[in-house]
């Protein structure tokens, strides 16, 4: 038998559904992947006997022609998500071995559509990040490496553990969420296909949260295809959760149609950014090309506001955790440090120890902007970046359809390289900050490699609910381009 | 505005005390205002406590319509403008009885904007008071203090039980005002059914904001005394509160802007914190909730549902019942007190209905502590003492007598009042012949009394008293008035 762990979801699903091997032997076949892939430190809780179980019921059920539409395929899941019975820490200490009792929405549909739970994914701390560096248990490895080099890459953040065992064939695909790109960053330097949906089109309920106006869960695949069937899975209305969107679901699947024929592609001048690199410039314009040699039409469009959308981003998000992070007091659940002094000094201590330095920056900076006398100068002004943002979106979908853009201004990057210079780190975000704070669909798709045979991508972003003609269009950009590379192994 | 009689007297002439006041009126639902949790007094402690009530990781708020609905009728009761879209934002502050790190409340856009409520004076006279707004939050829970010898405990029963806060204009100037205030609001909220007014359970709670000035002066800096928890304590706090601020001022010295507490025990209040030492609450709008929009003909449909209010059940009451704007006052501060005293007047006179719920029903709980609902006597006992009065089976004065023996505890309680009136004998003597002889006997042992009335007939009537003495309060006082008058052949004792 070939390697399982090689499968692409989509193959997979339908292996499974033609019996050619059994939801056990594929959950098998990738626990002894993880189980040979833990140099990477992807995965942060292990839970193959649960796969097991959950594969024999899978199995079952496909040998009594119930299957779900993810059935027996084998998932990580980030450790933002509850999930029932299983340690859920936000990869931070402040949240010791807290185990829900509860599962989380999206996790709970993805179980419900017979998927196989492999083991939580690393993260930044709280989602905090975009290098998986600010982990309690420690950086992430990106399966990637340039040529020639054994230098360790970051996979991405916030969920790099997500991407990185979805590059390293551990899972099938991972749930992931996206603040301010959590989930197309680390796709793109991994070369995997990322997807926030809508705002509202996933649940929140169950997920941890960091700033709850932005945060959307999504799925990290490999394959355009892939990533189609699994948001349909995550997507939902759930009356837990007051800010999802009561509208039907739609095939995805049924989108990838490959005719693109009169989609008109915006590019938006502004995220033309200086010091870019011009292997990405160059990427662009190809990804221009693939397009409009299937039909569509390239317009030039005008997103004015983006150069006011990472400090407006830097604002809004770290208000909303300032507020979201104070449950964390270590009394009813989590980690509590226990002091000989009164319950203020056993708070301090709890906080001092359980957060760590990003997530403790990023309340002091939340606070600052919402305190009286700098709140109308910051959290105010930020909102009113963050309505003519979306303004900037509104008027340029009326010109296009899709717009098309570079993922990251960069490649991956070594561990620890920014590790000292909070700013150049939250560049990262530079590109796909926007779609969080317009609470737009938008996605990530590889579509070359850089010199050093890194993966570059390209991001398309959406109106409101255009999750289909997104998938549909980067199915023809993934069509054209033709990714193939593999990371190397090196690990194993 | 300055009312001359509520002027306190100082050192240095006369001051006006200035108070606003924030009442927080929890409403009355089943569940809490952002879970599925009951909100049932008395439970075991934390019994009560869903997973968003305990801030668990990931849980969201979602808003129970029973609440919007209670608020939204609230707000038609006190007559004020209902917002059809309003924002629930988060208060910050850490407190180990606030799960969340914060509250979920409402700033900038209130649900109900303002509106206004009249209160009654013990003087007869009334008064607008503004509303400046009345908004939904969450309450925090509870922290026990005397449960352990090193630590404290927390009950989060109450934790995200739905609270109304309703603030009050600056518009009062007495303690009596304020506590005129807060019954009137009480017996609104009671009527509406929004919140049962309970202030020994804490439903209903109030913060006092108190300064002074000389007449005409601009407002002075106030201080807000919280929580005060019944309607007795607002009226000290309030008193206590206004001198302590004058002697302050009159020593040379200035108010400080402070949060203060009242302390029952010594009827004082003492600091609780300053200005400095305030909360900065960095308000923002709730990202986990979407903001409150509800359609006005939705409110409309609430308004025409709304049920008869104490002013307007008290305008008719003197103009259906004929009754005096004190008797009216009376009946109305209750929902349940006037309902009691409609079915007691329901095709009897009215005068005699209220006198008999006021003079004996209310005067009889009262004496005894019960509350209407425990009353040993119903309505339609009170109606057939009524009917024995009205066909002059009984006096007035003997009904009284049968009316205590209904209500207190003994072999009578709860007996009919007939039944009562003939057990005991007690039936009116009208026959003209047995008073006749009594008058008789009266006027035959007072000869003297009998010369003095001829001159003064106003005396006569030390004769009826006598002959009622006599006669065992049965007879019929017209019938011995009469008879005394043609005895002594006075034309008219007036």
């Amino acid at each position: 038998m070939s390697d399982l762990t090689q499968l692409s979801l989509a193959d997979a699903r339908q292996a499974l559904r033609d019996k050619e091997f059994t939801a056990v032997e594929l959950t098998q076949a990738h626990i002894a992947h993880m189980e040979a892939s833990r140099e990477l430190n992807a995965v942060v809780l292990e839970t193959p006997e649960r796969a097991l179980e959950m594969a024999k019921a899978s199995d079952k059920r496909l040998q009594s022609g119930s299957a779900g539409a993810l059935e027996g395929l084998p998932i990580g899941v980030k450790d933002l998500f509850c999930t029932r019975g299983f340690r859920t820490t936000a990869c931070s200490n402040i949240l010791g071995d807290f185990t829900p009792p509860y599962e989380s929405t999206v996790t709970q549909q993805l179980w419900d559509a017979g998927a196989v739970m492999l083991g939580k994914l690393n993260n930044d701390e709280f989602a905090m990040g975009s290098s998986n560096e600010t982990s309690r248990f420690g950086a992430t490895l990106n399966p990637w490496r340039a040529k020639g080099s054994d230098e360790n890459l970051v996979p991405g953040g916030s969920s790099g553990g997500s991407s990185s065992a979805v590059a390293a064939n551990i899972g099938v695909a991972a749930t992931a969420t996206d603040t301010g790109g959590s989930i197309r960053q680390p796709a793109a330097f991994t070369g995997t296909v990322g997807v926030k949906p809508t705002y509202g089109r996933c649940s929140r309920w169950g997920i941890v949260a960091f700033a709850s106006s932005l945060d959307q869960a999504g799925p990290i695949t490999r394959t355009v295809r892939d990533a189609a069937i699994m948001t349909g899975a995550m997507a939902g209305h759930d009356a837990k959760d007051t800010t999802s969107v009561n509208q039907p679901v739609p095939d995805y699947e049924a989108a990838l149609t490959g005719d693109i024929r009169g989609l008109r592609i915006g590019i938006p001048k502004e995220y033309r950014v200086e010091g870019m690199p011009s292997e990405i410039e160059t990427l662009w314009q190809q990804g221009m090309d693939w397009l409009r040699q299937a039909g569509a039409e390239i317009v030039d469009v005008s997103l004015p506001h983006t150069k006011y959308a990472l400090p407006a981003y830097y604002i809004i998000a770290p208000a909303e955790a300032s507020s979201n992070l104070a449950r964390y007091d270590g009394v009813r659940y989590g980690a509590r440090v226990a002091t000989d002094g009164d319950i203020t000094s056993m708070y301090e201590a709890t906080r001092a120890a359980g957060f760590g330095d990003e997530v403790k920056r990023r309340v002091m900076i939340g606070t600052y902007v919402l305190s009286a006398g700098y709140y109308d100068a910051y959290y105010m002004k930020a909102l009113k970046v963050r309505r003519l943002i979306a303004n900037d979106f509104a008027s340029a979908f009326e010109k296009c359809d899709v717009l098309l853009t570079p993922t990251t201004p960069s490649a991956a990057f070594p561990i620890g390289s920014n590790q000292d210079d909070p700013l150049t780190m939250y560049l990262n975000d530079v590109f796909t900050v926007t779609a969080n704070l317009a609470g737009l669909p938008a996605m990530s798709l590889p579509a070359g490699l850089d010199a050093k045979g890194l993966p570059l991508s390209l991001q398309l972003i959406g109106p409101a609910f255009g999750e289909k003609t997104l998938l549909k269009t980067a199915h023809v950009v993934e069509t054209a381009a033709q990714f193939t590379a593999q990371p190397n192994n090196w690990w194993k | 505005m300055t009312e001359k009689n509520n002027l306190i007297a100082g050192a240095t002439g006369d001051w006006e005390v200035v108070l606003g006041l924030e009442v927080h009126a929890q409403v009355t639902s089943k569940s809490k205002l952002f879970s599925g949790a009951s909100t049932e007094f008395g439970a075991e402690p934390n019994s009560q406590v869903s997973l968003v009530d305990a801030a668990m990781p990931g849980m969201l708020p979602v808003i129970n319509w029973m609440c919007v609905e209670q608020a939204v009728r609230t707000g038609l009761g006190l007559k004020a403008q209902v917002n059809c879209y309003s924002v629930f934002d988060r208060k910050n502050y850490f407190y180990p009885d606030l799960p969340q790190g914060y509250q979920i409340s409402q700033f900038k856009d209130p649900i109900i904007g303002a509106g206004k409520i009249e209160i009654d004076l013990d003087d007869g006279e009334t008064k607008i008071i503004g509303i400046e707004r009345l908004h939904l939050e969450q309450d925090a829970g509870k922290s026990l203090h005397d449960q352990h010898p090193s630590m404290s405990f927390v009950d989060l029963n109450r934790s995200g039980i739905a609270l109304m806060e309703i603030v009050s204009d600056p518009d009062m100037r007495s303690s009596a005002e304020a506590q005129a205030y807060v019954k009137k609001l009480r017996a609104i909220l009671r009527y509406l059914g929004t919140c049962d007014g309970n202030m020994e359970q804490g439903s209903l709670r109030a913060d006092v904001n108190v300064s002074v000035r000389k007449p005409g002066d601009p407002l002075g800096t106030r201080c807000e005394i919280k929580n005060v928890n019944s309607i007795r304590f607002i009226g000290q706090a309030i008193e206590y509160e206004a001198r302590r601020q004058i002697a302050v001022i009159e020593d040379g010295g200035t108010i400080q802007q402070q949060t203060r507490l009242f302390d029952p025990k010594s009827g004082e209040t003492r600091s609780m914190r300053s200005k400095e030492e305030a909360h900065d609450y960095r308000y923002f709008p709730d990202p986990d909730l979407v903001p409150l929009t509800f359609e006005q003909s939705w409110v409309d449909e609430l308004a025409k549902n709304l049920p008869e209010l104490p002013d307007d059940k008290k305008s008719r009451f003197m103009s259906a019942y004929n009754l005096s704007n004190y008797d009216a006052g009376v009946l109305v501060s209750e929902a349940e007190s006037a309902d009691f005293f409609e079915l007691v007047a329901r095709g009897r006179d009215a005068k005699m209905a209220a006198n008999m719920v006021i003079g004996s029903v209310f005067a009889g709980l009262n004496k005894s502590g019960l509350s209407l609902a425990q009353s040993p006597v119903t309505a339609d006992q009170v109606g057939a003492l009524v009917d024995l009065i009205a066909d002059q089976t009984i006096s007035t004065r003997i009904a009284k007598d049968v009316f205590d023996l209904m209500f207190d505890e003994g072999p009578d309680q709860g007996k009919d009042p007939a039944v009562i009136v003939e057990e005991k004998g007690l039936r009116q003597v009208t026959d003209t012949g047995e008073i006749e002889a009594i008058v008789d006997a009266v006027i035959s042992e007072n000869p003297d009394k009998v010369e003095q009335a001829k001159a003064k007939p106003k005396l006569a009537g030390w004769f009826v008293g006598q002959v009622m003495q006599k006669s065992g309060g049965k007879a019929n006082p017209q019938a011995v008035n009469a008879m005394v008058l043609a005895k002594l052949g006075i034309e008219d004792a007036e």
